[in-house]
């Protein structure tokens, strides 16, 4: 029998790393939601902007807090480098071909990073403390990125609930053509909202790279979950992502320490799995 | 204030409009009536830059809008109410009012442009905070055309706004269309139901397989074998 207070670390673990997945998974949605495209190179884009904060930080000894809002821009850039170089072209042709294209981009990147820092994993040391709390051990770094991806949520949430181009990037969501007859350009709204997507791909990347260590690889440990997550949570329904990016961390740290990690993927996965026959419209489906 | 000059337009292969050409005067109502497939809403949708014309011109108080996009010509004033409403169903009533006003002229009257429309449609007034989707299909197209004044538009294209509304609200609909026309907008208005729409408007239209087939004053009109025409289509 497990101690109790493990599986009570285990499920804090969990939640706290939702935190982070649920960030990845809202700013793919985003993205999907508004111009109807996955990116499948999404956490790709936080790798290079995890080793933009390895090197700022860890190399040029930059205080992280500033290699993290250096990451927030260049993932911005790079959001709308990815929609203005690599999607606006194909943006009318078959949606294979724009999967195929962002599947391109993250063997590019993948290979790019494997050729300029090689395959070494590289972390930033920093020298967090680590909590105890009635018996359970906790990470400070993972509840400073816990914390951090809570606010920039709710960030999101006012922003796309309050600014008049986040309410316009709701509506392109819902009716794009009707939104440009209120004389909004749609290139405009695809390019600001690549622009928030990337931005939240640069706050998670800067959340990573105090836990984890990057090498080239990364995004084939996190992008498959987080694709999980959204078709879980309804691809476009940003509560759905929400609560299934805790649903999913949960099954995968619970199952971790009860079983093994490779376990609590596994569990993950399967339950996804059997969770696309059930309900293939996502958790939170809405009826038509 | 609005002109077309042989415009055709379709999409692909089809051609929906063959070389018509049409004219809105400032303060006329004008109709375009005639059977289903006619081309009435792709002749909007050309006027609103949904799709570019293939051939033809369009010049609206002057200036040329052959090809614009559509969120360049509602910016010189014509405000288009397409087909099926098309709201922003997860948006709030308020929040759809709030997108008509996206112009950034229209930003800055936004308070004035919410109170006139507030004024015509007090209904939406009661629901700002309800989702649009939640609506009834008649306060839905109200919401429709108060959107589009939000953006302060000179003409209002209206395009089937009775489409899938119960018999009483049809003449409660066409009541408000009524007012909004006093209001001093310039009204282009597609519809199906002729005899309706023909004691609304000054002038109309007969369009028939993309061709203009007839024109005149709307009175005369009513009473010519055209609205029987129109009917035999349907």
């Amino acid at each position: 029998m497990i101690d109790p207070i493990f599986l009570a670390e285990a499920a804090v673990n969990g939640l706290l790393l939702g935190g982070v997945l649920a960030l990845l998974a809202l700013g793919l949605n985003l993205i999907f939601g508004v111009i109807d495209i996955v990116w499948i190179a999404y956490v790709d884009l936080v790798m290079i902007c995890m080793y933009a904060v390895y090197f700022l930080v860890q190399v040029y000894g930059w205080p992280i807090w500033i290699g993290g809002l250096v990451s927030v821009e260049l993932g911005a850039l790079l959001g709308i480098a990815v929609h203005v170089l690599i999607i606006s072209p194909i943006l009318g042709s078959a949606p294979v071909n724009q999967l195929l294209a962002t599947g391109g981009l993250l063997f590019f990147l993948q290979s790019f990073a494997t050729f300029l820092w090689t395959t070494d994993h590289r972390s930033v040391r920093l020298t967090l403390p680590t909590l105890e709390y009635g018996g359970m051990f906790l990470s400070f770094a993972r509840l400073v990125a816990f914390a951090v991806a809570l606010l920039v949520m709710l960030g999101l949430f006012l922003f796309l609930r309050h600014t008049y181009i986040g309410t316009a990037i709701r509506a392109v969501s819902q009716d794009r053509e009707a939104m440009a007859l209120m004389g909004a350009n749609p290139r405009t709204v695809y390019v600001v909202t690549s622009a928030v997507g990337g931005a939240l791909a640069g706050v998670a990347a800067a959340l990573l790279i105090i836990q984890y260590s990057v090498h080239p690889f990364f995004g084939a440990a996190f992008g498959p979950l987080t694709f999980m997550i959204c078709v879980l949570g309804g691809l476009g329904n940003m509560i759905g992502a929400f609560v299934a990016a805790f649903i999913m961390s949960e099954i995968i740290s619970i199952g971790g320490v009860v079983w093994s990690t490779e376990m609590g993927y596994v569990i993950a996965f399967v339950i996804f799995v059997i969770m696309i026959f059930v309900r293939p419209g996502g958790l939170f489906a809405r009826r038509a | 204030m609005l002109e077309l000059r042989n415009v055709t337009a379709g999409y692909g292969a089809f051609t929906a409009l063959w070389d018509v050409s049409l004219d809105v005067a400032a303060g006329e109502a004008v109709a375009v009536v005639g059977p289903n497939g006619a081309g009435k809403t792709t002749l909007l949708r050309v006027i609103s830059g949904m799709i570019a014309p293939r051939a033809g011109a369009l010049t609206f108080e002057g200036a040329s809008l052959t090809g614009r996009p559509a969120y360049e010509v509602v910016a010189h004033g014509i405000a288009h109410v397409p087909e099926g409403r098309r709201i922003f169903p997860m948006l709030t009533v308020a929040d759809n009012l709030k997108m008509g006003a996206y112009l950034k002229v229209a930003r800055r009257a936004y308070a004035e442009s919410l109170e006139r429309v507030f004024a015509l449609f007090p209904v939406l007034s009661e629901r700002r905070r309800q989702r649009a989707g939640s609506l009834s299909g008649g306060e839905q197209q109200m919401l429709a055309v108060g959107r589009a004044l939000m953006s302060r538009p000179r003409l209002v294209l209206l395009d089937e706004p009775s489409m899938g509304l119960a018999p009483v609200m049809v003449l409660r609909l066409f009541d408000l269309i009524r007012r909004v026309r006093e209001e001093g907008y310039t009204i282009l208005i597609v519809e199906q139901n002729v005899r309706q729409v023909l004691k609304l408007v000054d002038r109309a239209y007969l369009l028939e397989a993309g061709h203009l087939k007839m024109e005149g004053r709307a009175e005369a009109l009513a009473e010519q074998d055209f609205v029987r025409k129109a009917y035999v289509g349907l």
